[in-house]
């Protein structure tokens, strides 16, 4: 559609008009230049072939649209490049070994693999049943004028940085959890094991809450954007049967949407396993790994914000970065599996009755 | 006449009931979820508010145990590096995108670009800045503003290239073909047609990825480093606000935390209203395109 179109296919123009050619390739500047087609003609043979600036342009998009793989295969060697020395000294057996000893250069990453999972898993636990709440209140039961204040407020979190997040959560949730929650859950869930052991506010659990908070937006909003998705005849035909509006919201809307909303709770899930800087500030930062979730903690991220600026050696430094490496890599394939799933839905709308 | 039974008049008894929980449960749940936020917005300017003053704006931090002092040079570095940021990330974002909607449309290597860059969007801040510490800052062997705008331009690249993809998908097609159709070469019609009539969108997509990284201390931790003073050079360390907000948080000090609220209510109150006038703007004639 578009080539033909292109200024630079002027010239087939003489196969099917012989005459007009001719007559100005004969005298490429008439006597009378005033007449309409000729001062056209006139301009677009001047100009010449608009095929190079075109194509230039074309390229230069490319060229820019292929950065993205540049900097994705950028990131991937540079941490491989700098990782090497631990990669050689420890192999996989580094994800595996609960060591961490920088004065005798004994490097291990299982504190904190145990440390990211943990508080990953239990934000989700925490953040999933809120969000999908949420969504639901907002696309099935929320009334029409309400609508847009309440999306627009669970989007605002999202919008407050990462930093902010950390300052309010030292100084008003830990004490919180330290005081009041804390002992609560001593209290009447102590026999578990999970909560149990000095409570100092900072710990496993704290740093869950927080990023509880922070993917709920994210959750959130793409299970909303999915439930939307589902077309409204699926609604009517099971409100049609006979259904209650839990019934409709569960048959007609949630099972044509679950594969979608899988992926938005790994698009959280993989926003949670990157979080540094809120979850810094109150894990605790003690590579220890403990079955309370009141003890001190550290994650994949955490250990680099706190450590790398202060790592002497070049064992030490490549082991942070091979903590980095596995970092990028883990994240890269929960988005990458997320997004196929939150594409699946949302690309081809038409739910399927199941 | 009752054409139920017993077993089903309990049925429906149990489904409405389930129908009155679930629909409880998930008001309750939208609560629970705008109380922190709430309880966040309110600490904010309880504290921050109380804490800011002309001082804040205009000196340079105090040195330890000294009252007073200020975040100019953060609020000013913060500025300089998220410059650096967009006029790096802001064209290659917007170039990608024009790729995916005008040129690569229906390809594989676009559909390919497109999931990079969804992907590319979630990987951990902190990630990015180790790579470009171990790129530049390595190569330099010292910290640099540089270092930090390009870390943070990379991180906005992927939300322009979505969002600009998006918007000018939005752009009617017989717009395009009618200034085809005047012999307007295709760049041309890209430029003045196409990203005209989709840019309050793009220029939304731009502040949203701006607003974004506005906040972020991650990637600035290792690259622009911070600076307790006044530094305009690309390859000095350089004061951020996040960063700046970061230290003063984990300090022992208590004029310092009372520092780091009112730089947070800043940082937040220059992201919104950032964001919010450059919305009025897009929809207002200035920037408003030729739809």
């Amino acid at each position: 559609m578009t080539t033909e179109n292109e200024p630079g296919s002027v010239s087939p123009v003489p196969n099917t008009l012989p005459a007009l050619p001719t007559r100005f390739a004969a005298d490429p500047a008439p006597t009378s230049g005033s007449t309409a087609p000729s001062l056209i003609r006139d301009y677009l043979s001047k100009r010449g072939s608009g095929s190079v600036p075109d194509n230039s342009f074309a390229a230069v998009m490319l060229v820019c649209a292929c950065s993205i793989f540049a900097i994705v295969l950028f990131i991937f060697g540079i941490l491989v490049i700098h990782s090497h020395l631990s990669l050689a000294q420890f192999g996989w057996k580094f994800f595996t070994r609960q060591a961490w000893d920088p004065v005798s250069g004994d490097f291990g990453a299982l504190p904190f693999i145990y440390g990211t999972l943990a508080t990953s898993l239990l934000a989700l636990a925490m953040a999933v049943p809120l969000a999908l709440g949420v969504a639901i209140f907002i696309t099935e039961l929320c009334p029409q004028p309400l609508r847009a204040p309440i999306s627009f407020l669970t989007e605002l979190l999202a919008a407050i940085p990462s930093v902010v997040y950390g300052l309010w959560a030292v100084f008003i949730l830990v004490p919180i959890m330290r005081d009041t929650l804390g002992p609560f859950l001593y209290k009447y869930l102590g026999w578990t094991g999970f909560f149990e052991g000095a409570n100092f506010g900072v710990g496993l659990l704290t740093a869950s809450i927080i990023l509880a908070i922070m993917i709920l937006p994210i959750i959130s909003s793409l299970t909303r954007d999915i439930m939307n998705a589902v077309p409204n005849s699926q609604r009517e035909a099971v409100l049609a049967l006979g259904a209650t509006r839990w019934e409709m919201i569960r048959i007609g809307v949630l099972r044509n949407s679950r594969i979608g909303i899988v992926g938005a709770i790994m698009l959280g899930l993989g926003r949670a396993l990157g979080e540094t800087m809120a979850v810094t500030m109150v894990i605790g930062n003690h590579p220890d790994i403990a079955k309370s979730l009141f003890a001190p903690g550290y994650t994949l991220a955490s250990v680099i914000a706190n450590e790398f600026s202060e790592a002497t050696g070049d064992l030490y430094l490549s082991a942070l970065i091979e903590i980095g490496l596995a970092l990028f890599l883990v994240t890269i394939v929960v988005n990458a599996i997320a997004r196929l799933m939150v594409w699946a839905v949302t690309r081809n709308a038409p739910a399927r009755v199941h | 006449m009752n054409f139920q039974s017993k077993s089903m008049r309990i049925n429906s008894a149990w489904r409405s009931a389930m129908n009155y929980l679930i629909s409880g449960l998930s008001m309750l749940a939208t609560v629970l979820v705008i109380l922190p936020l709430l309880a966040i917005l309110f600490y904010l300017l309880y504290k921050g508010a109380s804490s800011l003053n002309l001082a804040f704006f205009t000196h340079i931090p105090a040195p330890v145990g000294e009252a007073g002092g200020g975040m100019a040079n953060s609020i000013v570095g913060s500025g300089i590096v998220l410059l650096l940021a967009s006029l790096m990330g802001v064209p290659i974002g917007i170039a990608a995108g024009v790729y995916l909607a005008e040129f690569g449309r229906g390809r594989a290597l676009a559909t390919a670009v497109r999931f990079t860059a969804d992907v590319l969007n979630g990987v951990p801040s902190i990630v990015m800045g180790i790579s470009i510490y171990s790129l530049i800052v390595v190569e330099q062997k010292h910290f640099s503003a540089l270092a930090g705008g390009v870390a943070l331009a990379i991180m906005m690249v992927p939300t322009i290239t979505r969002t600009t993809e998006e918007m000018l998908a939005t752009v009617p097609h017989a717009i395009r073909e009618a200034a085809l159709g005047l012999g307007v070469p295709k760049w041309r019609t890209v430029i003045s047609v196409s990203l005209r009539t989709a840019s309050p969108g793009i220029i939304t997509g731009c502040m949203l990825a701006f607003a974004r990284v506005a906040g972020e201390t991650a990637p600035l931790l290792f690259t622009a480093f911070g600076n307790q003073f006044w530094s305009f050079k690309l390859n000095e360390p350089i004061a951020a606000l996040p960063l700046q907000i970061y230290i003063y948080a984990i300090s022992p000090y208590d004029e310092w935390h009372r520092l780091a609220w009112a730089g947070s209510l800043v940082l937040i109150v220059l992201i919104m209203v950032s964001v919010t006038l450059v919305r009025i703007f897009a929809n207002r004639g200035v920037l408003k395109g030729a739809s």
